[in-house]
């Protein structure tokens, strides 16, 4: 609650200088970053980078010196319009913020409209969708400028009718005086709009005043969504903007040497151009189906591409030979160790809506549609590739159908507006399904070695040798660690060792603590996914203290009681045991697993069970992997204040799916230069036969007053907790994930040339 | 080039186009109606499931020549004047339980949803596990829990 205190000098830190526009109706204003908590203070124990100042401190901080102003306007009609100047692609920060918004205006939830922002260049790296800091960075702004809206209405009340503006209530969207007259937001607008920028003080209310925030409520959105109106880039009607393909090679970043009938398929039905680009071939005709047929039928001589002779193995065979190794420091007589290596293989974060974007390229300028967490990089990148200034490039961002980590660049944008540039025509691009999987980024195969020593009740140390194909960060977050880089307390290191240190914590008293990051940068399409680093990492040290604990002869969640460092993480932990019913008496072959995560100064905790008995494992479903079932979840999450309850549910409901699938079903599997997989019956993300049947989510009261993140931080936690219930049910550890990786392929490949699958023609034949 | 007439959400339309050409690009690319998503083109992940003569199917596995000039082909666009409300119980089921997240793939959720209760009331029987494993539609937000409530509280409802 620290937000609420009073300072010793007796300032309240409620209060701060909002930002009143030159407008025609009310506009107001704040800056983004201002009341961004310093780092939080150290914990007891050694403590980890990340556990002093971590990600999202950077992030907001970041925001800070550079931003620019956010603007709420109040229209004449009574309601307030804010674009955000983030990406929705399904995390609900548009509906948190409208909440947000709500709370502090006083006005009904349905009478805020939160859009996107176009890029907006003057914002700096402050437009950059990651690291689940959105509602982190700009909860304080936007309480602020909607908190100077809100007072401009009640002076102008006030004016209006001559009441002192302390004698007024506003509520809903109306003010009323003490005699029962009142004026409505509407009735307002315009005049408490202003002719020159003012700055104001205002004080935003106490928490104990909300009514809003804190509430569960159902997403804005959801109504354009469950209707088909929800418009994302491929649904963007631009005159003139019809659809591309590329043709791509069959292995990772092969080139085109030459194309022997290109005069051919442009005179195919439909297709109306056809031209040689950085990525491949592209196509463009009256309909997809159409391009479909013509990037098939195109017969291309391909030049090689970056790993063409690389597989799992030999990927693997790398990041042994990476892999630094454990100092082991002096230690007392009779001290144990427990050692394991975990291999995590390479994975996709291709979401459900493919890459895809709207270009319309003109002489002189640009407009792109598409939905991009860094559209500033999009922008500038953009503009550099077609020889254009930056301001004559227009960025629209769309709503996005989901991102886990591949919004954060603008492939397919780069690419629309380049075709867009060489065929001088407007183009809706878009990848194919086989192509995402397969040329899309993916997240990096890495190698965890854990290494904890313990004697007489007491973990000694713990060292984690983290070894991964490099991720790439250039989408902005590298411009923030630049800039930031003199505040960081890990000066020296590679962007990827910063993102590596500032996210990584072990919750847990285990003395001597170092966790290292190397990369070997191979000439992969890579990305972070969901929660970048730690599903993989901490599911490897969540591994490791049931290890301990088996070896120190402790119950797991006892055990973890006994080492957590924050009695947040105690609480949540303890929270999913009893209401999870930890240590009930289960089946042979099934089992419980609990694990705990600290991240976007938040925690969860998650209790699984999961059935490993042969009956389950080899359940039949067409072109499915069932394996074992996870049968149920408990989860217990406190991100300090859930803005909304109902959405962090969500998030946590999705992580938990993800986690799922991470420990159990899905991975890309590398040969030949390519990834064999080329449809979601390939890639096993989680679907309804692996969903648990029993889900159970408990959201923390609120415990430091001020929202953590919120968008990844289930994963890891869920990730760890199968795998933990996976070896207590079998037995055995699992130390290559996911469990499935090395078992016959589950799929049959799809040819590389032509480089994606015709659509079947059998769908009369499939109804139901 | 052949000319192709069938019903669409109630209203007689004919394109112009190939018979080739799958209905998803027809109903996407050609009539501008973009509630069926693209999510794969290979009948794999259900994000354009739509109904056809009130069952479901994919749009992107159907080639426009199969469709007959008395088919119904209904969108989510449709779906609620199949029941002449504003929204079908399903889709309110959807909103009661907040099921979208990025909401990509719940147009299709809803249209498959929707045909696997008909399917199970016309055999006599309510949803169970085994019908939940045949719905095949991905959904990468990971809302499955939530829309098993849904549909759960809906099959009765319509």
């Amino acid at each position: 609650m620290s937000t609420e205190t009073e300072q010793p000098t007796g300032v309240s830190r409620r209060r701060f200088l909002g930002y009143v526009l030159a407008a025609s109706t009310l506009t107001v204003a704040a800056q983004l970053g201002e009341g961004a908590a310093p780092a939080v203070a150290a914990v007891p124990g050694v403590p980890e980078p990340a556990d002093l100042y971590d990600l999202n401190d950077m992030l907001t901080d970041a925001a800070l010196a550079t931003s620019s102003l956010i603007t709420i306007t109040v229209n004449p009609d009574g309601t307030a319009t804010f674009a955000l100047p983030r990406a929705e692609v399904g995390q609900g920060i548009t509906t948190s913020t409208a909440m947000i918004i709500a709370e502090e205006l006083d006005l009904p939830l349905s009478k805020v409209q939160v859009s996107l922002a176009d890029a907006r260049p003057e914002l700096l790296f402050n437009q950059l969708t990651g690291g689940s800091n959105t509602t982190i960075s700009t909860y304080t702004p936007v309480r602020v400028a909607a908190a100077t809206a809100k007072q401009r209405l009640l002076e102008a009340a006030a004016d209006e009718l001559g009441v002192a503006l302390s004698a007024l209530s506003a509520l809903q969207g109306v003010i009323t005086a003490p005699d029962g007259r009142s004026l409505a937001y509407a009735d307002l607008a315009v005049k408490a709009a202003s002719l020159t920028n003012l700055q104001i003080s205002v004080t935003l209310k106490a928490a104990s005043a909300f009514t809003v925030i804190g509430t569960p409520q159902n997403r804005i959105d959801a109504l354009d969504a469950v209707t088909g109106r929800k418009q994302f880039a491929m649904d963007v009607q631009v005159a003139g903007a019809m659809p591309a393909m590329i043709c791509r090679p069959p292995t990772i970043n092969g080139t085109v040497v030459s194309v022997q009938n290109q005069a051919a398929v442009q005179a195919m039905p439909g297709i109306t151009d056809v031209a040689v680009v950085s990525t491949g071939v592209a196509v463009r005709g009256r309909t997809f189906g159409q391009c479909i047929d013509a990037v098939r039928a195109l017969q291309v001589t391909w030049g090689p591409g970056s790993e063409d002779a690389a597989t799992d193995a030999s990927v693997l065979a790398e990041l042994r030979a990476a892999e630094n190794p454990l100092v082991t420091p002096p230690l007392p007589l009779l001290t144990s160790a427990v050692d394991a290596r975990f291999t995590f293989h390479f994975a996709s974060n291709s979401a459900l809506e493919t890459n895809c974007a709207v270009a319309d390229v003109q002489p002189g300028s640009a407009t792109i549609w598409a939905s991009v967490k860094a559209p500033i990089t999009a922008q500038e990148e953009i503009a550099a590739k077609l020889g254009l200034p930056v301001s004559a490039v227009t960025v629209h961002v769309t709503q996005g159908g989901g991102s886990f980590g591949r919004k954060l660049f603008q492939d397919a944008a780069l690419e629309a507006a380049e075709v867009s540039q060489v065929m001088g025509k407007p183009v809706r691009l878009m990848w194919h399904r086989t192509d995402d999987f397969r040329h899309g980024r993916a997240h990096p195969m890495s190698i965890s070695r854990v290494r904890a020593t313990y004697t007489l009740g007491q973990v000694l140390t713990l060292d984690q040798r983290h070894t991964s194909v490099a991720t790439e960060f250039g989408h902005g977050l590298g411009e923030i660690i630049t800039s930031s880089v003199a505040k960081l307390p890990v000066g020296g290191l590679t962007f990827s060792e910063t993102i590596f240190s500032l996210t990584q914590q072990t919750p847990y008293n285990f003395g001597v603590t170092t966790q290292l990051l190397t990369e070997v940068d191979n000439g992969f399409h890579t990305g972070s996914m969901r929660n970048i680093y730690s599903p993989n990492v901490r599911c490897a040290q969540e591994l490791i203290v049931d290890r301990l604990a088996a070896a120190m002869s402790q119950d797991p969640y006892h055990f973890r009681r006994q080492f957590l460092k924050d009695p947040r993480a105690v609480a949540v932990l303890d929270q999913v045991a009893q209401a999870g019913n930890w240590g009930r008496t289960m089946a042979p072959g099934t089992a419980q697993g609990i694990a705990i995560h600290p991240e976007y100064h938040g925690f969860v905790a998650v209790l699984a069970e999961i059935d490993c008995t042969p009956a389950t494992v080899n359940r039949q479903i067409p072109d499915a992997v069932t394996g074992p079932r996870v049968t149920k979840v408990v989860c217990a999450v406190d991100v300090g204040l859930a803005v909304n309850p109902k959405g962090l549910q969500a998030q946590m409901m999705g992580g938990i799916m993800d986690g799922i699938a991470l420990t159990l079903t899905s991975s890309l599997h590398l040969a030949g230069g390519h990834f064999q997989e080329g449809s979601w019956d390939n890639y096993f993300y989680t679907r309804q036969w692996n969903t648990p049947p029993e889900l159970d989510i408990h959201v923390m009261p609120p415990t430091t007053g001020t929202p953590g993140g919120a968008g990844e931080l289930a994963v890891a936690g869920a990730m760890a907790a199968v795998a933990c219930a996976y070896g207590r049910a079998t037995g055995t550890m699992p130390t290559t994930f996911p469990i499935n990786h090395d078992q016959p392929l589950a799929f049959t490949p799809l040819p590389t040339v032509p480089p994606i699958p015709q659509s079947p023609t059998d769908g009369l034949s499939r109804t139901f | 080039m052949p000319q192709h007439t069938f019903v669409l959400n109630g209203q007689q339309v004919t394109v112009d186009v190939e018979d080739d050409v799958r209905l998803l690009w027809v109903l996407r690319d050609i009539l501008g109606v973009t509630g069926p998503k693209y999510g794969c083109g290979l009948g794999v992940c259900q994000a354009c499931t739509s109904h056809l003569n009130g069952k479901a199917f994919n749009p992107c596995c159907t080639p426009v020549g199969d469709v007959q000039a008395t088919d119904q082909v209904t969108t989510i666009e449709g779906l609620p004047a199949t029941v002449g409300k504003d929204l079908h119980p399903m889709q309110q089921a959807w909103l009661d339980m907040d099921v979208p997240q990025c909401g990509y793939c719940q147009p299709g959720q809803i249209m498959a949803a929707v045909a696997k209760v008909l399917q199970a009331r016309a055999a006599g029987q309510q949803l169970g596990d085994a019908d939940f494993d045949q719905i095949r539609n991905i959904c990468r937000c990971g809302t499955y829990h939530r829309i098993r409530e849904a549909i759960l509280s809906a099959q009765n409802q319509f």
